[in-house]
C-alpha cells in the first residue's frame, strides 16, 4: 500500500512519459524509443494505482482479467496484416469507448457518489459523467460501423437518410434533454433512465454519422474517432477528478484532431462537409466532368512497362488504397531493389489521404522493407515531377487528378495532388476505366504520356517483375 | 481476310509497311498476311522472321496484288501499281490526295476502297495512328544527323588540353512534332538550341526541352495557331517581323533546321538566299519541308548542295533513312487502325463512316471519292478557358476567414468567462490542466512526421486506454455490479493496452533505412 503523494508523482512521471512517447514520433529513429516510454507509462500508472489505497480487493479477478486482456491484445497484434491496420485501430477505439461508457455507467451507480459531491459541485460531476458516456458510446458505435466498412463486413458506400441532418439535430436535442433531465433527476437519487436513453441515443448518432461516410473519407472518420477516444478519455478524467486521465485524453484527443484537421486539407474539404457525410451528392459538375468524351486511353503492356522502368533514370511510385486491396507491396518492393541495383533512382510520392487511414502506405511500404528515406511526402517531392522519367501509379485515382488544378467546377477542385503528369511518361495500374472514390473522370488517363497498364496490380507488377 | 504487303519500288525506299512483330499481332487480329519476298530486306527485316511470326512470303508483288483483300503500303501507288487494285480490295498508304488528284481519280475509278494514312485526322483519339507524327518525329531527328554529318565541328563544348571547343548553335524554325525532336537531338548532343513558331502554345513544350524560345516582338498577339493543331498563314507585316528576326539569328547560329509546313499550300519561304549569304561559313540548313518547295530558296528537292558556303541539305526521304525504326512505328501506326476497323477481332474489316478517324482516312469507296472529308473541329492545343478561372475561385473562400477567428475567439472567450463564475475551484484546478495539456499535444503532435502517422494512431489508441484507472478505481467496489463491470473494463482495456503498444512496436520495427 503507497500513499496518495507517492502516486501522485507516479502519475505525473507517467504523464511525461506520454508526452515523451508522442515526441519520439517525430523521427524514425526515436520512435522506438519513444514506445518504450509509453509502455512504462503506463506499468508505472497501472502499478501505482493497483497499489494505492483505493484498490483493496478482489485482486484475483483483476489479475486475471488483465491477463486475458493482454493475452488477447497480443495475439491481434501479432497476427493483424499490415493492409488490415485501418480495422485494428478503429476496433481498439470502440474499445476505449466501450470502456468510458462503462466507467461512466459504474461511477454513477456507486453509492458514495452522493456522499462526496453536493450542489454545485453534484451537477457539474453529473455533467461530466453524462458527456463521458456520451463521447464514449458515439465512439463505441461509431468505430464499430467503421471497423465493419474498413473490413468490408458493412457496404462502403455512404448511407443516406432522408433528412439526416435534421435527424442529427433531433439527437442533440435529444442528448441535451435527457442531460437536464438527467441532473434534476440525479439530485434525487434517480436519473438512471436518462442515462440508459441517452446511451442508446449517443449509439445511434454514432452508427448514423460513421454510415454516412465513404470509403475514401475513412482516414478522416478514423483519426476522428481516434480524437473522440481521447475526449472520451479526458470526460472520464474530470468525472473522476483524476489529472492523469485528463492529460492523456487531451493528448490523444489533439492528436486525433491535428490528424483530422491534416487530412480534410489534403483533400481540400471542411472537416464538418465530410462529417455531414455524402460527398458528391450536391455537385452537378461531377456528372458534368464524366460525361464528356475525353479521348482515348493508351494502354500497355507489362513487358513493355518492364522496359521503360529499366531504361529510367528517375522513377517515382505512387502508391495508392488499389496496392494495399492487391497486396502488391512485396512486389513493388522487390521491383523497386531490382531496379535500384541497376542504378535507377526509385523513390515514393505518398498522398496525405493514400490508404484508408493516416499514414497508412508508409507502413505497407515499410512492412516490404522499404526503406523509409526513399518514401517521401507529397510536400517534398511534388516539385521533383519534372525530372522523373517514369511514375508509376498504383491503384490510385483522385491523388493524381490533375482536374483537381485547372478545372474549379471539378468536386475535388484545389485539393492538392501529386504532380505526375509532369514528368514524362506516367503508367496507371488500374483494374479498370471506373472512376475513384470522387466519382470524377480523370483527365491524367487521356494525356499523350499517360500509359495504362490494365489488371490486378499484384498480378501485373509480377509479370513486370518477371520481365525486369 | 488476306493482307497483303508488296515490295516498295518508289526509288531509294527502304521502308516496308508492316514488321514481323506488327505482322503477329495482325494474324492475332484473326488476319492472313502475305509478304512480297524481300520487302523488308532494305529496313533489315529478313524473310525469314516474316514467316517466323507466321507469314506466307511470296514471290512475285504480282502474287500479293492477285491473292489479297487489304494491300498495306507506305509510298502512294505509282508506275502501274494504282491500276491493280479491285473493287473488292482496300488500299492502306500514304497517298497525298490533294496533291495527286490523277491518282485519287485513278483509285476512284477501281471501284475499290482506299485509306490515306495522312489523312488520318489529329484528333487525340487517332494519335496512336498518326504516321504523319511517328514520320516527322523521325525526319526531325534524322535532320540533325544529317546536319552534324555535314558540319565540320562538335555540337557540345568542351575545354580540351588542345583548346576550347565552342558548342554548335542550332535553331530550329517550326516547332511540330519534327521540330520538337530536332530540338530534342540536338539539345542531346550538346547543342545549344533556339527554336521559333508562329504558335505561341508550343513556347512552354519548347522551354520544357531546354530550348530557347524566340519571341518577335511583334505588336499584335497574331495566333498562328490553324485548324487540326497545324499552323496557318501568316500576316504580311508578321512575316516581315519575322524575316528581320531571321536575318538577325542567321548570322549567330551554325545549323538552321526548317520544319514549317501548311497543310495544302507550298512550304512557305522563310530562309532567303540574303539569309544563307549572313550566315557563317560551313554551316549547314537542313530544309524538312524540301518535299513541298522548301522552307528556304536555295533548297534543291533531294539533294545537298553549297551555295555561299552554306551546306543546304534538301532530303526528301528522310524517314527512309531510317527505315528500320521508320517501319516499325510505320507498321505499328496501321496496326493501331485495323484493330479499330476489326471491331470483332474475326479478320473482317469494317469501313465505318460514323467513325471520324475512318471517315478521314477514307478517300474513295465504291466507286465514289470521299475526298475531302468534313472538317475536323478538335485542335490538339488545350482549350484556353479552363485555366482562367482558378484564381478567381480561390479569392472568393479568403474573405470571410477575417471575421471568423475574431467571433470566435471572442464566443469562447465568454463561454470560459461564464463557466468560471459558476464553477467550483476543484473544477478550475482540472479545467487548466486540460486546457494545458491540449496544447502540450498540439506542439507535440504538429512535430510527428506524416510516415507515422499510423503509428501515432495506435500509440495514441494504446495510451488511452489509460482509462482503465477508472475501472481499478472501482474494482473494490462492495457493489457487484460494479465490481463486474469494473472488472470487465479492465479486461477490454488491457486487451487495447497489449494490442496497441505490440502493434505499434511491430510497425516501427519495420521502418528501417
Amino acid at each position: 500500500m503507497i500513499n496518495q503523494g507517492i502516486v501522485n508523482v507516479s502519475y505525473i512521471i507517467a504523464t511525461i512519459l506520454f508526452i515523451l512517447a508522442l515526441g519520439g514520433l517525430s523521427n524514425q529513429e526515436t520512435a522506438r524509443r519513444g514506445n518504450w516510454y509509453g509502455i512504462i507509462g503506463m506499468a508505472i500508472a497501472l502499478l501505482a494505482t493497483i497499489f494505492s489505497e483505493n484498490v483493496t480487493a478482489n485482486y484475483d479477478k483483476l489479475i486475471i482479467a488483465l491477463l486475458v486482456g493482454g493475452t488477447i491484445g497480443l495475439i491481434l497484434a501479432r497476427r493483424v496484416q499490415m493492409t488490415q491496420m485501418p480495422e485494428l485501430v478503429a476496433i481498439l477505439h470502440s474499445l476505449v469507448g466501450l470502456a468510458a461508457v462503462a466507467v461512466g455507467f459504474a461511477n454513477f451507480m456507486d453509492p458514495g457518489r452522493l456522499l462526496h459531491y453536493t450542489g454545485v459541485e453534484l451537477t457539474i460531476h453529473d455533467i461530466e459523467t453524462y458527456i463521458g458516456v456520451l463521447i464514449g458510446a458515439v465512439t463505441f458505435s461509431g468505430s464499430v460501423i467503421a471497423f465493419g466498412k474498413l473490413s468490408g463486413r458493412i457496404s462502403g458506400n455512404p448511407l443516406i437518410l432522408p433528412a439526416r441532418h435534421w435527424l442529427n439535430l433531433l439527437l442533440l436535442l435529444g442528448s441535451i434533454y435527457y442531460g437536464y433531465e438527467f441532473v434534476q433527476q440525479s439530485v434525487e437519487g434517480g436519473g438512471l433512465n436518462p442515462l440508459i436513453i441517452m446511451t442508446v441515443l449517443a449509439l445511434l448518432f454514432g452508427i448514423h454519422m460513421v454510415m454516412a461516410i465513404g470509403g475514401a473519407d475513412m482516414p478522416v472518420v478514423v483519426s476522428m474517432l481516434n480524437s473522440y477516444s481521447g475526449w472520451a478519455a479526458s470526460a472520464t478524467g474530470f468525472m473522476l477528478g483524476n489529472d492523469l486521465l485528463i492529460v492523456t485524453g487531451a493528448l490523444v484527443g489533439s492528436s486525433g484532431a491535428i490528424l483530422s484537421y491534416i487530412m480534410c486539407r489534403a483533400m481540400n474539404r471542411k472537416f464538418l462537409a465530410v462529417i455531414a457525410g455524402g460527398f458528391g451528392t450536391e455537385s452537378g459538375a461531377a456528372a458534368k466532368g464524366g460525361g464528356e468524351d475525353q479521348g482515348e486511353v493508351v494502354p500497355v503492356e507489362a513487358l513493355e512497362t518492364a522496359g521503360m522502368l529499366a531504361g529510367a533514370k528517375e522513377v517515382m511510385i505512387i502508391p495508392g488504397y488499389g496496392m494495399a486491396v492487391a497486396q502488391a507491396q512485396h512486389t513493388v518492393f522487390e521491383i523497386t531493389r531490382t531496379l535500384r541495383e541497376k542504378g535507377v533512382n526509385v523513390r515514393f510520392g505518398i498522398h496525405p489521404v493514400a490508404g484508408r487511414m493516416p499514414g497508412h502506405m508508409n507502413v505497407l511500404l515499410a512492412e516490404a522493407k522499404v526503406p523509409y528515406d526513399i518514401v517521401y511526402e507529397m510536400d517534398e517531392i511534388n516539385e521533383d515531377f519534372p525530372d522523373v522519367d517514369v511514375s508509376v501509379v498504383i491503384g490510385a485515382n483522385d491523388i493524381v487528378n490533375p482536374s483537381a488544378q485547372t478545372d474549379p467546377d471539378s468536386p475535388i477542385a484545389g485539393m492538392p495532388v501529386l504532380e505526375c503528369w509532369k514528368g514524362t511518361t506516367s503508367i496507371v495500374l488500374k483494374r479498370s476505366m471506373a472512376t475513384g472514390y470522387a466519382g470524377v473522370q480523370n483527365p491524367l488517363f487521356f494525356l499523350d504520356n499517360t500509359r495504362m497498364l490494365f489488371g490486378d496490380a499484384k498480378a501485373t507488377l509480377d509479370e513486370v517483375l518477371k520481365a525486369l | 481476310m488476306k493482307i497483303g504487303v508488296p515490295r516498295e519500288i518508289h526509288a531509294g525506299e527502304q521502308r516496308v509497311a508492316t514488321t514481323p512483330d506488327v505482322a503477329s499481332q495482325l494474324i492475332k487480329l484473326g488476319y492472313s498476311v502475305a509478304i512480297e519476298a524481300g520487302a523488308g530486306a532494305a529496313a533489315k527485316f529478313p524473310d525469314s522472321e516474316y514467316e517466323a511470326a507466321g507469314c506466307e512470303v511470296l514471290p512475285k508483288a504480282k502474287d500479293v496484288w492477285k491473292q489479297s483483300d487489304i494491300i498495306l503500303k507506305v509510298r502512294a501507288p505509282e508506275q502501274g501499281e494504282e491500276k491493280k487494285l479491285r473493287s473488292d480490295q482496300a488500299l492502306v498508304s500514304l497517298i497525298m490526295p490533294g496533291q495527286n488528284p490523277e491518282l485519287l481519280d485513278t483509285l476512284t475509278k477501281s471501284g475499290g476502297t482506299a485509306l490515306a494514312m495522312d489523312m488520318v485526322p489529329r484528333i487525340s483519339r487517332a494519335q496512336k495512328m498518326d504516321v504523319l507524327s511517328s514520320m516527322a518525329n523521325i525526319a526531325g531527328y534524322r535532320a540533325v544527323v544529317e546536319a552534324s554529318q555535314h558540319f565540320g565541328r562538335f555540337f557540345t563544348g568542351q575545354i580540351t588540353a588542345a583548346g576550347r571547343i565552342p558548342p554548335a548553335t542550332v535553331l530550329v524554325i517550326g516547332a511540330g512534332v519534327a521540330g520538337l525532336s530536332a530540338i530534342g537531338a540536338a539539345k542531346s548532343m550538346g547543342a545549344i538550341v533556339r527554336s521559333f513558331d508562329t504558335r505561341p502554345e508550343v513556347k512552354e513544350q519548347v522551354e520544357s526541352m531546354d530550348a530557347e524560345f524566340l519571341m518577335l516582338d511583334f505588336k499584335d498577339d497574331e495566333d498562328g495557331s490553324g485548324e487540326g493543331g497545324y499552323a496557318k498563314v501568316m500576316s504580311d507585316e508578321f512575316i516581315a517581323a519575322e524575316m528581320a528576326l531571321f536575318a538577325e539569328q542567321a548570322k549567330e547560329v551554325d545549323i538552321i533546321i526548317t520544319t514549317a509546313l501548311i497543310p495544302g499550300k507550298p512550304a512557305p519561304r522563310l530562309i532567303t538566299a540574303e539569309h544563307v549569304e549572313l550566315m557563317k561559313e560551313g554551316s549547314v540548313i537542313v530544309d524538312l519541308a524540301a518535299e513541298t518547295g522548301g522552307n528556304c530558296e536555295l533548297t534543291v528537292p533531294g539533294e545537298v548542295v553549297v551555295k555561299h558556303g552554306v551546306t543546304i541539305i534538301g532530303y526528301t526521304d528522310l524517314p527512309s533513312r531510317l527505315a528500320t525504326q521508320a517501319s516499325q512505328l510505320y507498321a505499328t501506326n496501321l496496326r493501331h487502325l485495323l484493330s479499330d476497323m476489326t471491331p470483332e477481332k474475326d479478320g473482317q474489316l469494317v469501313v465505318d463512316f460514323e467513325d471520324e478517324v475512318v471517315r478521314g482516312a477514307t478517300i474513295c469507296r465504291d466507286g465514289e471519292t470521299t475526298y475531302p472529308p468534313p472538317a475536323p473541329k478538335i485542335s490538339a492545343a488545350p482549350p484556353k478557358p479552363a485555366e482562367e478561372p482558378a484564381p478567381a475561385a480561390v479569392k472568393e473562400e479568403k474573405k470571410p476567414s477575417v471575421a471568423g477567428p475574431i467571433i470566435g475567439m471572442v464566443v469562447g472567450g465568454l463561454a470560459l468567462l461564464g463557466l468560471g463564475a459558476v464553477a467550483p475551484p476543484s473544477f478550475m484546478a482540472h479545467f487548466t490542466v486540460f486546457v494545458l495539456a491540449c496544447f502540450v499535444g498540439y506542439m507535440v503532435i504538429w512535430n510527428v512526421t506524416a510516415a507515422l502517422h499510423t503509428p501515432l494512431m495506435s500509440v495514441t489508441n494504446a495510451i488511452s486506454s489509460i482509462i482503465i484507472i477508472g475501472a481499478l478505481l472501482q474494482i473494490s467496489s462492495e457493489e457487484n455490479v460494479i465490481m463486474w463491470i469494473a472488472i470487465v473494463t479492465a479486461g477490454i482495456t488491457a486487451v487495447n493496452i497489449a494490442g496497441g503498444f505490440a502493434v505499434t512496436r511491430r510497425m516501427l520495427d519495420m521502418f528501417r533505412k
